[in-house]
């Protein structure tokens, strides 16, 4: 029976599943590393989520027109990210708990939307997948690299682009300086609140389109409370990932390869409960987390308020 | 959203609540002063315990209109648990009229201490029946039934009424609707391997997957019938995930249980891969690829529930639902084209299990 998976058609199943299952983790955790290399930690990225997944599919939904969609559900996230960024460095907020505010406003508003809007569980014809000449017919590479739609490529894109902008622009350099030691920046002439507005909204953008993967990419339905916790999961990919785009991409596809696994262990109809094939990925991702984070340090000012001294 | 609201209700109730509970307490010692006879000790105590406030709430508006309450776990347009409970109050209501039936909900009720809260609200407000539709709500109404004897409650999918004289209980022979899909998806399948997504392993999802299982190899013993419990109620995203998996594996019908097959419905439908329904029809979510749903018609158990209110049985008994009574029934997806033979099957089956002659063997 455990011989079943290591069969060919089994491993690029595998693979393959678990390239589109790390797609919102993707969008969603590297949104939230931008927020907490300079200082930010929202916890709000779940409800961000959902508000985008919503505003995604009720547009597509009533215009056809799918970018369109993305780029609600990119705005929607946005303004929630502005709302965050004032309650948190205008006002000074505690940051965990305005997060978990900002989470409950999103889920509550999403479902209350969802009601008024729509009324039932509807689809929509979401991203076809992209065909690549000669490229999607490899045996094997084809199937896992080369067959998803367009929002699984973007978020594979970001990772280069995020690690380009933290650690090879002046703007990179800004935000860790932020978020490592906001006096130090502000006195060399950073402007602290202006950096972590544009992270803060940064964050809620991406956090958006994380939601429009779900509800107009990879699902095409939407129903309430439909990201079940993956926001929150993406908070923790930051600390698993170290703070890193790469790091975060290694833990958004180690947790989405396991996941794809327990699957296949169940449909193979290898004997272990259900339940222990569920937790699978949870114990592996604590486990590494464990191994790993203990060696890497957390952007000093994370969670801190910035208050100007004189 | 609804938190905040509900906290709101919360607060507002418990504090008017207390503040009825408050004045019986100052009352008493007032009027004992003048006849010295009443022991001035007994009579807040009664009122604290009793709640008197609550009680001539519930009696007054019985009269007019029946009214229920429900509380459920998911939406009310779920397509799936939540969803067969709000269509059959409505059709309950369609048949009374409004002047003799009214009914309130809430929904999304996960978390179990705020459906509590609710359950006991609705019973504070008077209602004539409230149902706790889930089984994770069992040990609260437990709790809080025996504060409100007046008042009828029911809760499913279970057959335990705590032995209590107000409590009904109601579940559903899922496996019965399950066995009659699993023969239509054996019939109709060419791969011969077959997909379930399911919940998490327990009440009438682990019934209905089990009796489908059973069912589908009645017709072919060899066919491979491959079970996924993803292990959430609202994961949509990895119900659909398991879907795809399926379909990896060679399946070509699926079906599943529980509302965040929607996710699962999504992915078939891309696949132009066939699917049978559970608990509400879901023939609208994919009209291309949903075969046939089995829906749950709770209204015939609501109307025997509501008749026996009104002549003053509260509660003690248990109801199943199933084919034979018409609380399951088999709804067909009137543009499949694909159904044929195994429409006529599938009728032939209902009327074994509804005449005995098919019995059911669960593992």
């Amino acid at each position: 029976m455990i011989s079943d998976l290591f069969s060919v058609t089994v491993l690029i199943g595998i693979l393959a599943s678990g390239i589109r299952l790390a797609t919102p983790y993707l969008y969603a955790a590297i949104g939230e590393t931008f927020g907490q290399r300079s200082g930010v930690l929202n916890l709000g990225v779940e409800g961000q989520m959902l508000l985008g997944a919503f505003a995604a599919f009720y547009v597509t939904h009533t215009t056809g027109n799918l970018w369109l969609g993305v780029l609600t559900a990119m705005l929607v996230g946005a303004l929630m990210g502005l709302a965050m960024a004032y309650v948190t460095v205008n006002l000074r907020a505690q940051q965990g708990i305005s997060g978990i505010g900002f989470y409950l406003f999103g889920l509550g508003m999403s479902d209350l939307l969802f009601q008024k809007l729509l009324g039932s569980v509807e689809t929509v014809q979401g991203f076809p997948k992209i065909y690549f000449p000669v490229l999607s017919k490899i045996p094997g590479i084809g199937e896992i690299f080369f067959n998803h739609n367009i929002l699984v490529y973007g978020a594979y894109l970001l990772v280069p682009i995020s690690w380009f902008v933290l650690n090879k622009t002046t703007l990179g350099l800004k935000i860790r300086s932020v978020g490592e030691n906001p006096d130090a920046a502000d006195s060399l002439g950073v402007n602290v609140a202006r950096i972590r507005y544009f992270t803060i909204i940064l964050g809620g953008t991406l956090s958006g389109i994380a939601g429009a993967s779900l509800s107009t990419a990879l699902l095409n339905v939407f129903q309430q409370n439909m990201t079940s916790g993956q926001g929150f999961i993406a908070v923790a990919l930051v600390y698993f990932g170290a703070w890193r785009p790469v790091g975060v991409l290694g833990g958004a596809l180690l947790f989405s390869l396991i996941n794809s696994l327990q699957l296949w262990v169940q449909v193979l109809n290898i004997p272990i409960p259900s339940e222990i094939a569920v937790m699978m990925p949870y114990v592996l991702t604590i486990l590494v987390l464990v191994v790993t984070v203990s060696r890497v340090r957390a952007p000093a000012a994370l969670t801190k308020p910035f208050e100007r001294e004189n | 959203m609804k938190k905040f609201v509900w906290l709101l209700t919360l607060i507002l109730v418990s504090s008017v609540v207390l503040s009825a509970c408050g004045a019986p307490a100052a009352q008493p010692p007032a009027a004992t002063s003048a006849p010295t006879q009443a022991p001035a000790t007994q009579a807040p105590t009664e009122a604290a315990t009793q709640a008197p406030a609550t009680q001539a709430a519930t009696e007054a508006p019985a009269a007019a209109v029946f009214r229920v309450a429900v509380v459920m776990p998911s939406a009310k347009n779920d397509l799936a648990f939540s969803q067969s409970m709000y269509d059959a109050l409505t059709r309950v209501q369609q048949e009374m009229g409004k002047d003799k039936f009214d009914f309130v909900f809430s929904e999304n009720m996960f978390v179990v201490d705020d459906a509590a809260a609710a359950i006991r609200d609705y019973a504070s407000q008077g209602y004539n029946l409230i149902i706790a539709h889930g089984s994770q709500y069992g040990s609260s109404l437990q709790e809080i039934a025996p504060d409100f004897p007046k008042t009828s409650f029911a809760w499913g999918t279970t057959v335990d009424t705590f032995g209590q004289p107000n409590i009904f209980a109601y579940e559903a022979a899922s496996q019965e609707g399950g066995f009659v899909n699993g023969v239509m998806a054996a019939t109709l399948s060419k791969s011969n391997v077959i997909g379930v997504v399911g919940p998490i392993e327990t009440g009438d999802a682990k019934l209905y997957i089990d009796g489908f299982k059973a069912g589908a190899l009645s017709v072919k013993p060899n066919a491979k019938v491959n079970i996924n419990y993803i292990g959430s109620f609202s994961d949509t995203a990895l119900a659909a995930e398991a879907a795809q998996t399926h379909i990896s594996a060679g399946a070509d019908v699926l079906t599943g249980s529980a509302q965040m097959v929607a996710g699962a419905i999504g992915k078939a439908k891309d696949n132009n891969v066939l699917w049978f329904g559970t608990q509400s029809n879901q023939t609208s979510l994919a009209p291309s690829i949903v075969v046939a749903s089995q829906v749950y018609h709770w209204e015939g158990i609501l109307k025997q529930m509501i008749s026996l209110i009104q002549s003053g049985t509260l509660g003690g008994k248990t109801f199943t639902a199933n084919l034979a009574n018409g609380g399951e029934v088999i709804e067909f997806n009137p543009d499949s084209t694909v159904a044929g033979d195994a429409k006529a099957l599938a009728e032939t089956t209902i009327k074994g299990i509804t005449d005995g002659t098919i019995k059911i063997t669960l593992p």
